[in-house]
């Protein structure tokens, strides 16, 4: 039981930092239709940037406090990250919104590869440690479930900032024109919104939750490096899918889910299949999962039910 | 009667014909003489050089002539397509023997030309099992390969942690399952079955799923083969998860990053093993070091004492077979066995050396210490 109720927690805590990537993936394929594949290196950006701002805080401004120095990296690198989110959808997916759907789902991928590239430049190919600003070190055991103080930001942030993202696209102006953007984007403009406008805000969104996500990411588990936004990436995909991608609530949904198979099905996977598999197949169980869901629901969990995509 | 015209012939030719009339054979060394790794290229070719000296200085009689050895050393960058040049080119030399090469990258590649050639070559330094494991009749090591290192944390966390419980967990790389294997194959032996094996991959960073799952089994160490990019964070989520249990590595855990990585989480409890023994430690250890700095005028860095034990092997061999052709003598490197710098020198069937010294590190003092 305890060790059910601690993969419960792995499993939540992972699902969501999954969760909060999806909504980049989500968000953007709800308006465009594209799957920006450089998303989870946005997020990778977003670590290795707040690492840069913690060291020079750490040499610079040493009696910042480790709260104030953590939130001043996390501010730099959403602000770095909202930036280049901008640049990448003006550069290189603008040009290419009415050309076939390929064109820009290969340029997904070579912006990937150079965002990758660049930060390999920038800051090498080792393994960078993370300063710990929040503990990492368990707190007083509750019902034998042991949880870290930043695992408990890690949760309590990504709970607000998808309840924040669900209210700003149903309650105002902007997420109006979001979901008009994401119905009909010529109609939207027909009626007098600023199509480019709200598509940039979209990738700007997306890439601050990105960074978010990352430094969050980075402080669990205490290292930076610059291909660790692959496979996040790729898993906050594979979640997006799983919710319905298009769809926030299935993103959210999705990446939990996920988060919690994964955690679920390598502690017990070895048990379920009476020792025929084992843990090494953690990852294919996730996307057995994934397979079983879309044969299903072609559309995803959520992905007929709601019909207001952002 | 043809016999007694040479004898004759050589009685003529005077005391310095004598002299130039031993026979010289040629031994081969190849590893980087250039590059970034050339001060441990540098470094083995000085122990063989040694090596062939002291045998010189000696006197070798083999069928009946006293032969005088020559070492030719060549340059392979740590590179394996230049390994596999300098391979051919010393084979098309005539050597006899060859003390190489030096890194598992380079050396895997060559071993496949000595092979065709029928010219045995000894590693001083190469520890990837896969050198071994081709099968080859002229492959040797001398140093201790990966799964030894299995071996002798299995036997350290045994009999000197008393460990009963132990978890292990590998990244299913070659280098990672190898280790893991050969660890559990020695604990069975041992009698004692492990309390859980798990599996993650080598990009991973949460590993807090197959951690919760090994919780349960109350494990008093858990044995990770794998590099330190994945040893750090994986020791770090065992103490957030409450795991108190030693954390056991192997040599892709024994660098100074999984210390940087692992920050407060390293402590007393973190071994490791490496390939090899240092230098003070081995047996003829100190003589060496004074012998070798006289001769080169340079410190021992690290991996010359074995290059002077793979050069030495090459010659006893020699002396078993009583020819100095390789065809004749590769056979007897099976039945070597003397007591060299690094300890005794003897090799199994597969060419790996018998006794593989591995060296066990505890983290002590913010570094990796040597564990007595």
């Amino acid at each position: 039981m305890e060790t059910l109720l601690q993969q419960t927690v792995n499993g939540l805590v992972v699902g969501s930092v999954y969760a909060l990537i999806a909504l980049g993936y989500t968000m953007v394929y709800g308006i465009l239709g594209l799957i920006n594949f450089a998303h989870g290196d946005v997020l990778m950006v977003g670590a290795l940037v707040a690492l840069t701002v913690v060291q020079l805080l750490q040499t610079h401004a040493p009696d910042l406090g480790p709260v104030l120095t953590l939130l001043v990296s996390l501010g730099v690198s959403m602000l770095v990250c909202m930036i280049m989110g901008y640049t990448i959808e003006r550069l290189a997916y603008r040009r290419l919104r009415n050309a076939p759907r390929l064109a820009p789902l290969i340029t997904a991928i070579g912006v990937s590869f150079l965002l990758q590239t660049l930060a390999m430049i920038i800051w090498g190919r080792n393994y960078h440690t993370f300063p710990q600003l929040v503990s990492t070190m368990p707190l007083q055991p509750v019902a034998g479930v042991f949880i870290t103080p930043v695992q408990i930001t890690i949760l309590v942030v990504s709970a607000l900032l998808m309840v924040g993202l669900v209210l700003l696209v149903n309650k105002t102006r902007l997420g109006r024109a979001m979901r008009a953007t994401a119905e009909n984007h010529k109609v939207a403009s027909l009626m007098g919104v600023d199509t480019n406008k709200i598509i940039a805000s979209t990738f700007i969104i997306g890439s601050a939750l990105a960074a978010v996500a990352g430094v969050m990411f980075s402080s669990n588990y205490g290292i930076a490096h610059y291909a660790m936004g692959f496979m996040p990436g790729l898993k906050a995909f594979t979640a997006a899918v799983l919710g319905g991608i298009g769809n926030l609530a299935g993103a959210m949904l999705g990446g939990l889910v996920l988060g919690l198979v994964e955690s679920i099905g390598a502690g017990y996977i070895e048990d379920m299949s009476f020792g025929f598999l084992n843990s090494s197949y953690q990852d294919i169980f996730a996307f057995i999962i994934l397979g079983v869901v879309l044969i299903f629901r072609p559309t995803g969990l959520l992905g007929e039910r709601v019909s207001d995509r952002a | 009667m043809k016999r007694g015209v040479i004898m004759l012939a050589l009685m003529g030719l005077g005391a310095s014909g004598i002299a130039s009339a031993d026979t010289v054979v040629k031994v081969g060394f190849a590893g980087p003489l250039t590059g970034p790794v050339a001060h441990i290229g540098k470094d083995e070719q000085y122990g063989a050089q040694l090596a062939l000296d002291d045998a010189n200085a000696k006197g070798v009689t083999i069928a009946g002539q006293k032969v005088r050895f020559e070492l030719a050393a060549e340059d392979d960058q740590a590179d394996p397509r230049v390994a596999t040049t300098v391979a051919q080119r010393l084979a098309d030399a005539g050597v006899k023997g060859v003390v190489g090469h030096v890194t598992s990258g380079a050396t895997i590649p060559a071993s496949r030309v000595y092979e065709q050639a029928g010219i045995p070559a000894i590693t001083p330094s190469s520890t990837s099992p896969k050198l071994t494991q081709q099968g080859y009749k002229t492959t040797y090591r001398v140093i201790a390969n990966d799964l030894q290192q299995g071996a002798a944390m299995a036997k350290f966390a045994t009999e000197v942690l008393k460990a009963r419980r132990i978890a292990v967990i590998d990244d299913r790389t070659a280098y990672g399952q190898g280790l893991a294997d050969a660890l559990v194959e020695s604990l069975k032996k041992a009698g004692v079955t492990p309390v859980g094996r798990e599996f993650t991959n080598d990009k991973a960073t949460d590993f807090a799923a197959i951690l919760t799952k090994l919780r349960a089994a109350q494990p008093d160490a858990v044995f990770y083969g794998g590099m330190d990019a994945q040893g750090a964070p994986l020791l770090k989520q065992m103490r957030q998860l409450g795991i108190n249990a030693k954390y056991l590595g192997g040599d892709g855990s024994c660098t100074s990053e999984m210390i940087k990585i692992s920050g407060t989480a390293m402590t007393g409890d973190v071994y490791c093993t490496q390939a090899g023994i240092p230098l003070e430690r081995m047996p003829g250890g100190k003589e060496f070091n004074e012998r070798f700095k006289k001769r080169f005028n340079a410190p021992v860095q690290l991996y010359a004492p074995y290059s002077y034990d793979a050069a030495s092997a090459l010659v006893e061999a020699m002396k078993l077979a009583n020819s100095a052709d390789p065809a004749k003598y590769v056979p007897m490197l099976q039945k070597v066995s003397f007591k060299g710098v690094t300890g005794n020198i003897a090799f199994d069937p597969k060419g790996d050396s018998k006794e593989g010294a591995v060296s066990l590190y505890q983290f002590k003092g913010g570094k990796w210490e040597a564990f007595n």
